[in-house]
């Protein structure tokens, strides 16, 4: 556990690099929620393959890394009610937003974004709040 | 072609960087955003990380106009905040604490995040199928942004 921030930080880095890339190779912002959002809603349908083969390259890497670890499991809750609520709140909100974690936390606020600020504390606020009323005070998650 | 390369080299740092981090893990999530928890500092380490090599490429985009593949670089960053931008980041907001996900990484834990992820994602992408309209709603709703 202690190690943990060391590999956040080399994640990071790569999650960076990945970004720094899409940037300077394809002239793109890595947003996921832009990349997928675009698939889905017909908006991004000119450029359907470049986002296919990047979503692909997002899922297939960790398949290739998962063997050198001993545990992968991503905890994910059981209870469909709030996958669902959680699923819609996420997915509504960040196409209205125009962006999400990467988007505008990772290539917003590393460009000064003041969208790309604002966005990031309304979303840690929310999601904040978030986990102390559906945990600590509602103990639902 | 070579769009399609580095469309994939990209997602796949992206993939590994989220594996890696341990972003794909929803209680390393929850534990950032839980101050009067148990609380895990990692989330934060990773965007450090990430600014690193994402400023670097907005400092060498100053000194080009292309990208490798000759589409234009992207304008300067809008300045406009505006209700959308509040209200649907608030709402990403909730949703990320609710379960601990967000876009990306459900789709880098797509091979090995089971059942309950795939809920997530079906639910995930009704959701951004349905935004446009609500979003157009919210232009009607306040003209004068």
């Amino acid at each position: 556990m202690p190690i943990d921030w060391i590999w956040g930080l080399i994640g990071g880095l790569l999650i960076g690099t990945g970004g720094a890339i899409y940037l300077l190779g394809n002239g793109r912002i890595m947003g996921a929620s832009g990349i997928i959002g675009g698939l889905v809603d017909g908006s991004g349908l000119d450029t359907k393959w470049e986002r296919i083969v990047f979503l692909l390259g997002v899922a297939v890497l960790p398949v290739l890394l998962a063997p050198f670890y001993r545990e992968v499991n991503p905890h994910i809750t059981d209870n469909y009610i709030i996958l669902v609520a959680a699923g819609l709140l996420v997915g509504v909100g960040t196409r209205i937003a125009n962006g999400c974690t990467s988007g505008h936390g990772v290539c917003g606020m590393s460009r000064l974004s003041i969208r790309g600020f604002v966005a990031t504390c309304c979303y840690i606020g929310a999601g904040g709040v978030g986990v102390i009323l559906f945990r600590h005070i509602l103990g639902v998650i | 072609m070579l769009t399609l390369v580095i469309a994939f080299i990209a997602g796949g740092f992206f993939g590994a960087g989220l594996f890696v981090s341990g972003m794909t893990d929803t209680t390393k999530v929850q534990g950032w955003l839980d101050v009067f928890g148990a609380w895990d500092p990692t989330l934060a380490f990773v965007m450090g990380g990430a600014m690193i090599p994402m400023a670097v490429a907005w400092l060498i985009r100053r000194r080009r106009t292309m990208a490798l593949n000759g589409t234009p670089l992207p304008p300067p960053a809008s300045t406009k905040i505006d209700s959308k931008l509040i209200l649907g980041s608030v709402m990403f907001g909730m949703g990320w604490g609710l379960v601990g996900l967000c876009p990306g990484p459900s789709i880098a834990a797509l091979s090995y995040g089971g059942t309950g992820l795939y809920v997530f994602v079906a639910a995930m992408v009704t959701g951004m199928v349905v935004a446009p309209v609500l979003r157009a709603r919210l232009d009607r709703a306040v003209p004068a942004e």
